[in-house]
């Protein structure tokens, strides 16, 4: 018998907890939003059932403004690995022409919140998986990891259910939904630590590389395709940058960096001065802005 | 440069060698200041990444106390929380040292979210308990102490905080760790630490404070980076709780769980329970790798080398001093605004098993404060108890002390879904053990409850032919459909049996009416819904009716027209009524006296079948909610 090490425990509880979803809920989902937490949750399940794939389907709601080397590595993964994906689009929101540049925090309102309820309610998915930390931001810190949604999908933070040891209880009444955080424990450093440890494959751009960045309101934005408006005064320029989150390019900040390799990203993650949602814009809007949006729906 | 080769060593610790994972609670009184120590201990480990820290300082200049930082604004992380300054629920923290890694809950003190603090001692190792120097042991604190030993934590570290305000006396902090260790005396702890603090100053946190020179022993960040807590020289025979049963294809049948104790090898001889089935292990996967043996704290899928009946709540183990019953005796922290009563039903989990389960009996409350044993007939919030459970049927139950994952469990209330309480188990009991129910009689609510519903008589009223029997009919389907439990009365059932001696006068109509309104009444005592079908026209008999009946009396008035009822004719009865064959028919020659103030009006002509059930289910559920 030994002392099982920090990420053996991180990765025991987070298949622990897909187990019990796996067994106890009626409908369960995994969202997968293609990032690097996604990337270890979507590991973390393949590893928890085998060698039986996971028994359940996994959803990515797309924007239509994701990067596009996302797109490819979400569906060369599905294929990969012989899971089911499902697409959700709020086709409502494409039709009017919602997009990130013009419409604020409207667009992540419709096209990633409202999108996600509509593909919940369409599928009838009683629990949803996701890749949320409590180390991200402060109102995640104090959120369980059996999180339950009323039938607008929107969370109590004052009511939340008593979470004891291991036992967690996954019955629901009526119209209502649980969203489950299995890394929920987890800090950024165990998810790039896990990363290497387990040789996970992530998309290319969480490495450094020239790629056409404009600089925009203190962040360095990628410019991923033609939609990408410029500003006056605003150029074009390669830049070695690479991303510490994943999300839609024109809401996506990068970084200047040189790691290209993961050790250098760990380096990199060690000295962090920056705490990884900065390069989120829609962070920045409030403070308290990311429990109001959660109240009303967001994941 | 300096910065980076600190940096660099640190990465190549980090990446080198893995560490342990430590999770500890900090818990007090209110205003004992337990945001401030974390958030102390992590400014002052440089921790914090440096935005958070910007946007610490941002935040402490609105609102703060005198303008210095306020440490505690990193952890207290919900608006509510913020505007009320206080914490309302518990804020996991993440940090690590050169020695370990680290996972704070820091809880709320206040007494109306003990029960958020109850599940941050359930997650943790060790406790860090705040006592205020300025004031002594607390209410609280004591409250604190009973729970945390409660949910299991055996390391505790008290912080004597604020030090600072009593001018770093040593005579005061003495006092109070006496006090202290006079206290936790009765518990079983397998460490106990004292440490005199200052939060808001930093004494004592993570850096010695030149205060305090009669204390020369560690630090509480040294002292949470080294203490052991598992004793690995004792020997723990194999116990896994079943998770899930894996079968991909017909090849393959896998148990999977976590292991809870002990270690399991391949070619083991494994016992399952409660079935007391005997088998051989015959592959082990950890995860995804086959491997010859895994230990405690590894997620496996074992196989078997025979076919025996295993399912998700069956313990697999090897020699096991686990007790297979179906009733023991637990300590119960009762966290639901619906108090316990005795005799109710709840979902019981109890490692990964799900089932119904009673109180049989309170033994008694435990006084918080003195530990005293009170008698008492209900547990309400925020109290402990001590209590007999009964389960619906015997599984595998293991003592606490022996093994937290098997000996702890929670009640689940069966109509809201709250999770009720939390409990450990003391010891088991047989039924020859000369067990006692409690006193409480199986009540009407009780019965309604177990079968997780709110009862009602759902009394159907209006001319023959209105649509009565078929409205009826199709409530209850829908209520079936639903899970409910009913019971149909009509002339069918009726007039056959239990009234078969009465007629069609006045004197019997009245009758008829009562004993329909008695019998639907005894079974609402039972816990049932009820529907009615029967013409009564007299305003007299329903208010009777009402009146017997009580508070569950839901009156639906079928209003369809006579002209309307007499098209239909289904049974042919009004075209005997109009020919004088029958006498004293309702509309014809005998009144219908329309009800004053239904529930409910429907008319059959006007709405579909459909649309009536939907209807009838929307107003009875609006009922339900305006009539607990």
């Amino acid at each position: 018998m030994r002392e099982l090490t920090h990420l053996e425990q991180l990765e025991a509880e987070a298949i622990y907890i897909m187990r019990e979803v796996a067994a106890e809920c009626e409908k369960p989902v995994m969202l997968y939003s293609i990032g690097k937490d996604s990337s270890v949750m979507l590991h973390l399940a393949m590893k928890a059932f085998y060698p039986e794939k996971p028994p359940f389907p996994f959803l990515h709601i797309d924007t239509t403004w994701k990067f596009k080397e996302m797109i490819t590595f979400r569906d060369e993964t599905a294929k990969k690995l012989g899971i089911e994906m499902l697409v959700y689009t709020n086709m409502d929101g494409v039709k009017q022409g919602i997009n990130p540049f013009n419409h604020g925090s409207a667009y992540t309102d419709i096209m990633k919140t409202q999108a996600l309820k509509q593909a919940l309610d369409m599928y009838g998915f009683t629990a949803a998986f996701g890749g949320g930390r409590r180390d991200e931001e402060k109102s995640r810190a104090k959120e369980r990891v059996f999180s339950f949604r009323n039938a607008q999908h929107a969370w109590d933070p004052k009511n939340q259910r008593p979470e004891m040891w291991r036992l967690y209880n996954t019955k629901v009444n009526k119209g209502e939904s649980i969203r489950v955080f299995p890394l929920s424990n987890w800090t950024e450093k165990d998810i790039w630590q896990y990363i290497r440890q387990e040789n996970i494959d992530i998309v290319p751009l969480y490495y450094a590389k020239e790629r056409p960045v404009v600089y925009r309101d203190g962040n360095i934005i990628m410019v991923d395709d033609d939609r990408m408006k410029l500003n006056s005064g605003e150029k074009i320029e390669m830049k070695k940058v690479r991303f510490r989150t994943l999300g839609c390019y024109p809401l996506t900040g990068g970084v200047e960096s040189k790691a290209d390799t993961l050790d250098a990203i760990i380096e990199e993650t060690l000295q962090a001065i920056t705490s990884e949602r900065t390069s989120r814009v829609i962070d920045h809007e409030a403070a308290g802005s990311m429990e109001r949006r959660k109240r009303e729906g967001y994941f | 440069m300096r910065l980076r080769e600190v940096w660099k060593g640190a990465k190549e610790r980090d990446i080198s060698r893995m560490k342990s994972l430590l999770k500890f609670i900090t818990c007090g009184s209110v205003d004992d200041g337990k945001s401030t120590l974390i958030g102390h201990m992590l400014y002052d480990a440089k921790l914090i990444f440096a935005d958070q820290e910007k946007a610490l300082e941002l935040d402490s200049k609105i609102g703060s106390r005198e303008g210095k930082i306020d440490y505690s604004l990193l952890l207290d992380g919900l608006m509510a929380e913020r505007e009320q300054g206080i914490t309302i629920d518990v804020a996991y923290r993440y940090f690590t040292t050169e020695k370990r890694s680290f996972i704070v809950a820091d809880t709320p003190g206040h007494e109306e979210y003990t029960r958020n603090m109850a599940v941050g001692a359930s997650f943790a190792d060790v406790a860090v308990i705040l006592v205020d120097a300025t004031q002594g042991m607390l209410i609280q604190t004591r409250r604190h102490i009973r729970i945390c030993s409660l949910m299991g934590i055996k390391h505790f570290v008290f912080a004597i905080n604020k030090m600072d305000l009593v001018h770093y006396d040593k005579n005061i902090y003495d006092k109070i760790s006496r006090d202290i260790k006079r206290f936790v005396g009765e518990f079983d702890v397998d460490s106990i630490k004292m440490i005199p603090v200052s939060a808001t100053e930093g004494d004592n946190v993570t850096k010695h404070s030149f205060k305090m020179l009669w204390y020369q022993e560690e630090t509480l960040l040294e002292y949470l980076e080294d203490i052991e807590l598992i004793n690995f020289s004792k020997q723990e025979e194999f116990l896994m709780a079943v998770q899930r049963v894996s079968r991909p294809n017909h090849n393959f049948r896998g148990f999977q769980g976590q292991i809870n104790a002990g270690e399991v090898s391949v070619g083991d001889d494994i016992i399952v329970l409660p079935s007391g089935e005997h088998a051989k292990v015959s592959g082990i996967y950890v995860t995804d790798q086959e491997v010859k043996t895994a230990q405690m704290g590894q997620p496996v899928t074992i196989q078997l080398d025979s076919e025996i009946d295993i399912s998700r709540g069956c313990v697999i183990c090897k020699n096991t001093s686990m007790k297979v019953t179906g009733i023991f005796t637990s300590k119960l922290f009762w966290m639901d605004e619906e108090a316990l009563i005795p005799g109710r039903n709840y979902w019981i989990k109890l490692g990964t098993k799900i089932l119904p389960a009673a109180v049989m009996n309170i033994k008694y409350k435990i006084d918080v404060n003195s530990g005293e044993q009170i008698p008492a007939e209900h547990i309400y919030k925020n109290e402990l108890a001590v209590c007999d459970v009964i389960l619906s049927e015997k599984c595998a139950v293991d003592i606490f002390d022996h093994n937290k994952d098997l000996g702890s469990f929670i009640f689940i209330n069966r109509v809201s879904n709250m999770t009720s309480a939390c409990g450990t188990v003391m010891h088991t009991l047989r039924r020859s053990d000369n067990l006692v129910w409690h006193e409480t009689d199986i009540t009407k609510k009780i019965r309604s409850e177990q079968k997780n519903q709110k009862t009602r008589t759902v009394w159907f009223t209006g001319l023959s032919g209105s649509g009565k029997s078929t409205l009826a009919n199709e409530l209850e389907k829908q209520l079936v459909a639903m899970g409910r439990h009913t019971m149909l009365l009509d002339g069918d059932n009726i007039r056959m049996g239990l009234n078969k001696n009465l007629g069609f006068t006045e004197v019997d109509r009245v009758e008829n009416i009562r004993r329909i309104a008695e019998v639907a009444k005894l079974m609402n005592d039972a816990g049932l819904i009820v529907l009615t079908a029967f013409i009564s026209p007299y305003e007299k008999d329903r208010e009777n009716a009402r009146e017997i009946i009580g508070d569950d009396f839901f009156e639906v008035y079928v209003s369809t027209s006579l002209e309307e009822c007499e098209r239909r004719d289904v049974k042919g009865l009004y075209k005997k009524a109009r020919n004088g064959e029958i006498p004293n028919f309702t509309g014809i020659t005998s009144p219908y006296e329309v009800p004053k103030s239904p529930n409910l009006i429907i008319d059959t002509k006007e709405i579909t079948l459909d649309d009536a059930v939907s209807l009838l289910i929307e107003k009875l559920e609006e009922n339900e909610r305006n009539n607990v």
